[in-house]
C-alpha cells in the first residue's frame, strides 16, 4: 500500500492534467468553491439579512424567461430572495459545513489513529473497538440524533446561532471511525518498517516519529477519504436541512433552499427548487468524481 | 429460489384478489389537509379542524347548513320560555352509532360536560347557568342574564350519549393542555351521518356512513366512506390531488391554483371566510421573556404597538404571499359577522419611516429584539407570512427571531400565556363579532395573550351579552371596535379567502368558516 | 470462534448500554416528565408528590435500572404529541418501515450485485462504462432528490404512480402490510426506488471493485491458464471470494437503508417509524425520541450480530478458531 502510494503521488500531476475528466471535476468544484469564498461580493443582495429582502421582489423569474428582471439572474423566491445570491451564500454555507466536517473528522480520526496504530496494546484495541462500537450506526443517523436534538432541546434564537456548529460537530463525529481505521492500519505497518525502527533506536522520541515520519506516509490515504468524505458531508448537511433540522431558513444552505423551494415545484416557479437542486448535484457529482479519479490514482491495483 | 418466487407471486395474487374487490363499488371520498384534528373529544379542543371532524360524527341541538344558516338537528323546535329561559324539544327516535337510544338525559351530560373546567367550550356556554331535562323529549337552559345569542353557543355543544361515556370513563373532557389521554382521544359515539370507523392520529381516519342517520330521508347522501390524511407538506398535497389519490383538498396551496385548474380535472371554489388572522403583542407583562430589554415592556408603550402596525405592509402580505386570495385587515373582527363595520377595518397605512420615528420617540432608536411565536401547520402559508413578518420589522430596526411550531404546540402555548408575539387566528363560532370581541380582548379570555386591560371595553363586552335591542348591541360592538383597533394591541393581518379544491364529479358544498359537512356532499353517479 | 463471537456480543451490550444511558437522560432530564404530565396550573406540592411517585427522586443508578427494566418490557412511556403508549406506535409504524426497507433490500441487493459483476467482467464495454458514469450520478444524487425527482415525474406528470402513503393495508394479527394490495403495491414501488438508488450504486461500485480485485488474482489466472471455462471462473470461483467482504457491506448497507428510510417517509409521507421520528423531533416529543434511539442501535446491533455469524459461516479460517482482525 505505502508503496503503491508514493510510486503513485510521484506521477499525480502529470496524470491529473491527462485526465480529462478530472480536470473538468476540478474546475468545477474549484469554481464552485471560489464563487462561495467570494460570495459576499459577488451576490447582489445579502440573503441572510430579512432587512435586505422586499416583498414586492418576491417571485420573479429568471432573466431570461418572461417577467424576468436583470437585477435577479436566476429569479426569486416567495420571499424576494435573490435565488443567485441565495445560491452563493448556500452553497458557502454547504461547502463550510461539508469542509469543516470533514476536517474535523479527519483531525480526530487521524489523532486516534496515529496513537492507537503506533501504540498498539490496550490503547489500541480501546480506540478500535470504539470505532468499531460506533460504526454499528449509519453515520447519518448520529447526526440526525444530535441535531434533532440540539433542534429539539435548544430555544429558538440560541438554535439559530448554533446551528452550523451543530451540523458541522454532528457530521465530523459520526465519521471519525473510518479514518481512525485506515491510519491505524497504515501506521502499524509503517511502524515495522527500517526507518522508523532506525530512528527509534537513534532515541527520536514517540510523537516526532509519529508526526514527522509516519503522518506524512499515511496522508495519501486521508486524501482520499477527504475528497469522498466531503460529498458525502455536503449531502450529509444537505439531507439533514431538508429534513429540517439543519440550517434555519433565515441563512439557508442548498438543502434548506431546496426544501423551501420544493413547496413551489408545481405552481410553474420551478426555478426556486431546480438551481439549488442542480447546483447541489452538480458540486457533489465534481467533488465524487475528483475523490474517485484520486482513488484510482492512487491504488493502481484498482485501474 | 424460482418456486419460492412464483409461490410469493401467486399468493400476493389471491391476496390481491381478495382484498380489492369490495361487495358493490363505494363511494368514498379521499380528502386531506395540513393538521390533523387535535382530539376526537368534542368538548376538549375549539379548534377549526378538531371541529371539523366532530360535526360528520356528533350533532349539537342547533346545526348550520352550509350556507352557515341554522337547521334543527338534534333539537326539532325551540322557544323562548322567557328572557332567561330557552326551551327545546328533541328529535325522537335517534339512535346514537352503538345503538343506544338518544334522550335528554344526554344533552343535559353533554352541556354539562361542555361547562367542565378541562373543557375548552366553557368561555362559550359560559352564560349558560343550568341545563334541566323537563321530560324524555324536553330540555330547557336558563342562562345568567338575556343571552341574545344563546343558539350560537347550542351549536358549539355536540352531544355525546351519557350511558356511552360512563361505560368508557369520559365523563370529564380531556385534559388537552395536561397531556391527558382517554378513551375519547381516538374513539367517539354521536348520532352524526358518519361513524368513525379508525382514528390514526398524523396518518389516517376513515369514516362510515351511518346507515342509520335520522337525516338521510331530508338528505340523502351518496358517501360511503371518507379517508382522511393529513399531508403536511403543501407540494406533496397538491401532488396526491393532481395524481388522482385525492378527491378534495381543504387547502390547496395558493401557488398552486392555476396549475390544478389548468389540469382540467379539478374545481376550485373560492369564498371570503369569516376568519382574521393577526398577530398579538403581550403588553401586560413587566418585561418580555424573549427579549433583552431588561426592566421595561417595550410592547406596554402603544407608540411601539403603533410603530408595529405601521411597519407591516399587509397589501404586500396579502397580494404576494396570498396572491390575491385575502383581504388587509385593519380589525380582528372579520366581514359577514353581524356587528362587522367596514370603515374601521382599514390597517394603518404602510409606513416605515414613520415606525422608525415612533420606535424613536418611545426610546428604541436601535429598536429590540423579541420572539414571534408562529404556527406552521394552522393558517395557509403562515410560515412564509411569518418570515415576511420578520423582514418587514427588521427594516424598523426590531429583530425577531422566529419560533415556528406545528399547532399542537403552538397553540398550547399560547393558552400558557407562554408568549410574548405570536400569531393568531380568529374565526367566528358564532357569527358575531361578540364572539370575536370576547375572546380576543377580555382579560380573562384564554385566546387572549395581549394582557391589555380596558375596563371600559370589557364592560362594552360584557354588556353586549344581554342587549337585547340589537341596534344598540351594534352601536355598543362598533364602539368596542374602534376602542380594541386603537389600542394597537393587534396588528391585523387579513381576512383570508378560502379556496376548496375538488374533483369534477364530487360537489362539496363550500362553508364560509373552512368546515366541510359531508352530508351535504354529492358523488355524481 | 467461540471468542470471537463472545467478543461481537459484549461489544453489542455495550451499544446497548450506551443507547440506554443516552435514551435514559434524554428521557429523564430533557423531557421534564413532570411539567409534561401535569397542568399548568398545578401546585408546587402537586408537582413533588408525582415526582417522588415516578421515583424522580430517587438515584441516578436506580433511576437508570428502572428506566432499562422498562424499556426491556417494550415500556418507553406516553407521547406528549400523541398522548399514546410510545411502544403502540412504534408497533403500529414498524411494518411500514421494514416492508419499506425490505423492497429495498431486495432491489438495491439484486440490482447492485448483478450490475456490479456485469461491469466487473465486462470490464472495457461502453454498457459497462456508461452503467459507472450513471452509478457515479447515483452517489451524488441525495435521496429527498431523487425522491422529488421521481414524485415530479411518475406521480405528478404521468400519473402512473401514488405520490404519498401506503395505499390499503391489511391487518394480520399486529402486522400490517401494504404489500398485498395492489394500491400497496403501487405505493411502495417510488419511495422503494428512491431509497434504494443511493445503497445500489455502492454495493454495485463494490462489488465491482471486488472483483476485478480477485480477478486479478493468481489462482484465478491459474485456473484461466488450466483452461476452466469463463463462466466457470466468473460465478465459483470469483464471485465466491468477492461474497465475504460483501456481505459485510450489505449487512451495513441495510442498517443505512434503515438511518435513510427516515429522508424517504419524510419525502412520501410513509408512516413508518423514520416519519414517526421526524415528526417527533418538530414536536420536542422526547419519549419517541428515546424510543427510537433504542430501538435503532438494538435493530443496527442485530444486524451487526447477524453479519458476524454469516461471517463465521462463510469464513473457514475464522471457523477453525484463526482470529484475523
Amino acid at each position: 500500500m505505502s508503496d503503491n502510494n508514493v510510486i503513485a503521488s510521484r506521477s499525480l500531476g502529470a496524470r491529473f492534467c491527462r485526465s480529462g475528466l478530472a480536470l473538468t471535476a476540478a474546475s468545477i468544484a474549484g469554481i464552485m468553491i471560489l464563487a462561495a469564498i467570494f460570495a459576499p461580493w459577488l451576490a447582489s443582495q445579502n440573503p441572510f439579512d430579512p432587512a435586505a429582502l422586499d416583498l414586492s421582489n418576491s417571485l420573479i423569474p429568471p432573466a431570461w424567461a418572461p417577467g424576468g428582471d436583470a437585477r435577479f439572474l436566476l429569479g426569486t423566491d416567495d420571499q424576494g430572495r435573490d435565488v443567485l445570491s441565495a445560491l452563493l451564500y448556500g452553497s458557502r454555507i454547504s461547502l463550510m459545513v461539508g469542509g469543516a466536517a470533514v476536517l474535523f473528522a479527519a483531525v480526530i480520526g487521524v489523532a486516534v489513529g496515529l496513537v492507537a496504530g503506533y501504540a498498539g496494546g490496550w490503547i489500541d484495541a480501546l480506540a478500535m473497538r470504539l470505532a468499531d462500537v460506533q460504526l454499528t450506526i449509519p453515520a447519518i443517523l448520529i447526526a440526525l440524533m444530535v441535531d434533532a436534538l440540539a433542534h429539539a432541546v435548544l430555544p429558538p434564537a440560541r438554535h439559530e446561532a448554533v446551528a452550523i456548529y451543530v451540523l458541522i460537530f454532528s457530521i465530523g463525529i459520526a465519521d471519525w471511525p473510518q479514518y481512525a481505521r485506515v491510519v491505524r492500519a497504515a501506521t502499524a505497518v509503517q511502524k515495522t518498517l527500517g526507518y522508523v525502527q532506525a530512528a527509534r533506536v537513534m532515541g527520536v522520541r514517540a510523537p516526532a516519529i509519529v508526526l514527522r515520519h509516519i503522518l506524512p506516509n499515511v496522508l495519501s490515504s486521508v486524501l482520499v477519504l477527504v475528497t469522498l468524505g466531503l460529498a458525502l458531508a455536503i449531502i450529509a448537511e444537505a439531507t439533514l436541512s431538508f429534513l429540517g433540522v439543519g440550517m434555519p431558513p433565515t441563512a439557508p444552505s442548498l438543502g434548506t433552499l431546496i426544501r423551501i423551494g420544493n413547496n413551489f415545484l408545481f405552481s410553474g416557479e420551478w426555478w426556486i427548487t431546480l438551481f439549488p437542486a442542480l447546483t447541489l448535484v452538480i458540486l457533489a457529482l465534481a467533488v465524487n468524481m475528483l475523490g474517485d479519479w484520486l482513488r484510482d490514482a492512487l491504488n493502481p491495483k484498482l485501474k | 429460489m424460482r418456486i419460492f418466487a412464483q409461490g410469493l407471486i401467486a399468493a400476493v395474487a389471491v391476496l390481491c384478489v381478495t382484498a380489492s374487490v369490495p361487495a358493490k363499488a363505494e363511494n368514498v371520498l379521499r380528502w386531506a389537509s395540513q393538521g390533523d384534528a387535535m382530539t376526537m373529544d368534542p368538548h376538549a379542543q375549539n379548534e377549526g379542524q378538531t371541529r371539523a371532524f366532530a360535526q360528520q360524527v356528533e350533532e349539537p341541538l342547533v346545526s348550520r347548513r352550509p350556507d352557515l344558516t341554522k337547521v334543527p338537528s338534534l333539537a326539532v323546535s325551540w322557544r323562548q320560555v322567557d328572557p332567561k329561559t330557552w326551551e327545546f324539544k328533541l328529535r325522537q327516535g335517534v339512535r346514537f352509532h352503538d345503538g343506544k337510544p338518544f334522550s335528554a338525559d344526554d344533552v343535559v351530560f353533554s352541556f354539562k360536560r361542555a361547562m367542565m373546567p378541562t373543557s375548552d367550550f366553557k368561555e362559550i356556554v359560559g352564560t349558560i347557568a343550568d341545563v334541566v331535562a323537563v321530560d324524555a323529549a324536553t330540555v330547557r337552559i336558563t342562562t345568567k342574564a338575556p343571552d341574545p345569542i344563546l343558539l350560537d353557543a347550542v351549536y358549539n355543544v355536540f352531544i355525546m350519549s351519557k350511558a356511552w361515556a360512563a361505560e368508557h370513563g369520559v365523563n370529564t373532557p380531556q385534559d388537552y393542555g395536561g397531556g391527558q389521554e382517554t378513551y375519547a382521544v381516538r374513539h367517539a359515539n354521536g348520532t352524526g351521518p358518519f361513524i368513525l370507523e379508525t382514528r390514526d392520529p398524523d396518518v389516517r381516519t376513515v369514516m362510515v356512513k351511518n346507515p342509520n342517520w335520522w337525516g338521510l330521508k331530508d338528505n340523502p347522501h351518496n358517501v360511503d366512506r371518507i379517508i382522511y390524511t393529513p399531508v403536511k407538506n403543501p407540494a406533496t398535497r397538491v401532488a396526491a390531488l393532481l395524481s388522482g389519490e385525492l378527491d378534495f383538498l381543504l387547502d390547496p396551496p395558493l401557488q398552486d391554483l392555476a396549475r390544478i385548474e389548468s389540469s382540467g380535472q379539478f374545481q376550485i371554489q373560492r369564498a371570503p371566510a369569516v376568519w382574521t388572522i393577526f398577530l398579538g403583542m403581550n403588553t401586560g407583562s413587566k418585561e418580555l421573556a424573549s427579549s433583552s430589554v431588561k426592566g421595561k415592556n417595550p410592547f406596554a408603550d402603544i407608540r411601539v404597538r403603533k410603530a408595529m402596525n405601521m411597519a407591516v405592509d399587509v397589501n404586500a402580505i396579502t397580494q404576494r404571499i396570498m396572491r390575491g386570495l385575502a383581504q388587509p385587515a385593519g380589525t380582528i373582527v372579520p366581514p359577514g359577522v353581524q356587528g362587522y363595520d367596514k370603515s374601521l377595518d382599514v390597517h394603518l397605512p404602510f409606513d416605515a419611516d414613520g415606525a422608525k420615528k415612533l420606535l424613536v420617540e418611545a426610546g428604541y432608536p436601535n429598536g429590540f429584539d423579541v420572539r414571534l411565536d408562529c404556527p406552521n401547520d394552522r393558517y395557509l402559508n403562515d410560515e412564509p407570512i411569518c418570515q415576511a413578518v420578520v423582514g418587514m420589522l427588521a427594516r424598523i430596526g426590531v429583530k425577531v427571531t422566529l419560533d415556528l411550531k406545528p399547532r399542537t404546540i403552538h397553540l398550547p402555548k399560547l393558552q400558557a400565556k407562554k408568549t410574548d408575539f405570536y400569531m393568531l387566528g380568529w374565526g367566528s363560532d358564532t357569527m358575531d363579532a361578540h364572539n370575536h370581541l370576547s375572546f380576543m380582548a377580555s382579560p380573562t379570555s384564554i385566546w387572549n395573550e395581549t394582557g391589555y386591560v380596558d375596563q371600559k371595553l370589557f364592560d362594552l363586552i360584557n354588556g353586549m351579552e344581554s342587549e337585547i335591542d340589537m341596534a344598540k348591541r351594534d352601536g355598543m360592538i362598533k364602539e368596542a371596535s374602534l376602542r380594541l383597533r386603537e389600542a394597537y394591541s393587534y396588528v391585523p393581518l387579513y381576512h383570508p379567502m378560502l379556496a376548496w379544491a375538488t374533483r369534477k364529479g364530487v360537489t362539496v358544498p363550500m362553508v364560509p368558516d373552512n368546515l366541510p359537512y359531508f352530508s351535504y356532499v354529492r358523488f355524481a353517479p | 470462534m467461540v471468542r470471537h463471537f463472545l467478543r461481537r456480543l459484549l461489544q453489542a451490550a455495550a451499544v446497548m448500554v450506551l443507547a440506554a444511558a443516552i435514551s435514559f437522560l434524554l428521557f429523564n432530564y430533557v423531557g421534564d416528565p413532570v411539567s409534561n404530565m401535569v397542568g399548568q396550573e398545578a401546585t408546587q406540592e402537586a408537582r413533588e408528590a408525582l415526582r417522588e411517585r415516578l421515583g424522580l427522586n430517587d438515584s441516578f443508578l436506580v433511576q437508570f435500572a428502572r428506566f432499562a427494566g422498562h424499556a426491556v418490557t417494550g415500556d418507553f412511556g406516553i407521547s406528549y404529541r400523541l398522548q399514546r403508549p410510545v411502544a403502540d406506535l412504534i408497533a403500529e409504524r414498524l411494518p411500514a418501515t421494514l416492508e419499506l426497507v425490505f423492497a429495498s433490500a431486495v432491489l438495491a441487493i439484486s440490482l447492485g450485485v448483478g450490475l456490479g459483476i456485469f461491469t466487473a467482467i465486462r470490464r472495457g464495454s461502453w454498457v459497462s462504462r456508461l452503467i459507472l458514469a450513471v452509478s457515479l450520478l447515483g452517489v451524488s444524487l441525495p435521496t429527498f432528490v431523487i425522491g422529488i425527482g421521481l414524485i415530479y415525474i411518475f406521480a405528478v406528470t404521468l400519473g402512473w404512480l401514488p405520490s404519498f402513503g401506503r395505499g390499503d393495508v391489511v391487518h394480520l394479527g399486529w402486522w400490517s402490510s401494504g404489500l398485498v394490495t395492489a394500491s400497496g403495491l403501487k405505493a411502495i414501488i417510488l419511495p422503494a426506488i428512491t431509497l434504494a438508488l443511493f445503497q445500489m450504486t455502492f454495493i454495485l461500485r463494490l462489488v465491482r471493485a471486488e472483483m476485478l480485485e480477485v480477478l486479478g488474482a493468481d489462482y484465478i489466472r491459474t485456473a484461466r491458464a488450466m483452461g476452466l471455462s469463463e463462466a466457470m471462473i466468473n460465478f465459483k470461483y470469483a464471485l465466491k471470494n468477492t461474497a465475504l467482504p460483501v456481505i459485510t457491506i450489505i449487512g451495513l448497507k441495510l442498517g443505512e437503508l434503515i438511518a435513510f428510510s427516515i429522508v424517504t417517509e419524510t419525502v412520501f409521507q410513509w408512516p413508518g417509524m423514520g416519519f414517526l421520528f421526524i415528526q417527533a423531533v418538530s414536536f420536542a416529543d422526547i419519549p419517541i425520541m428515546a424510543a427510537y434511539l433504542l430501538m435503532v442501535a438494538f435493530v443496527f446491533v442485530a444486524i451487526n450480530l447477524a453479519v458476524d455469524l454469516l461471517y463465521v459461516v462463510l469464513d473457514p479460517r475464522l471457523r477453525h478458531g484463526e482470529s484475523s482482525s
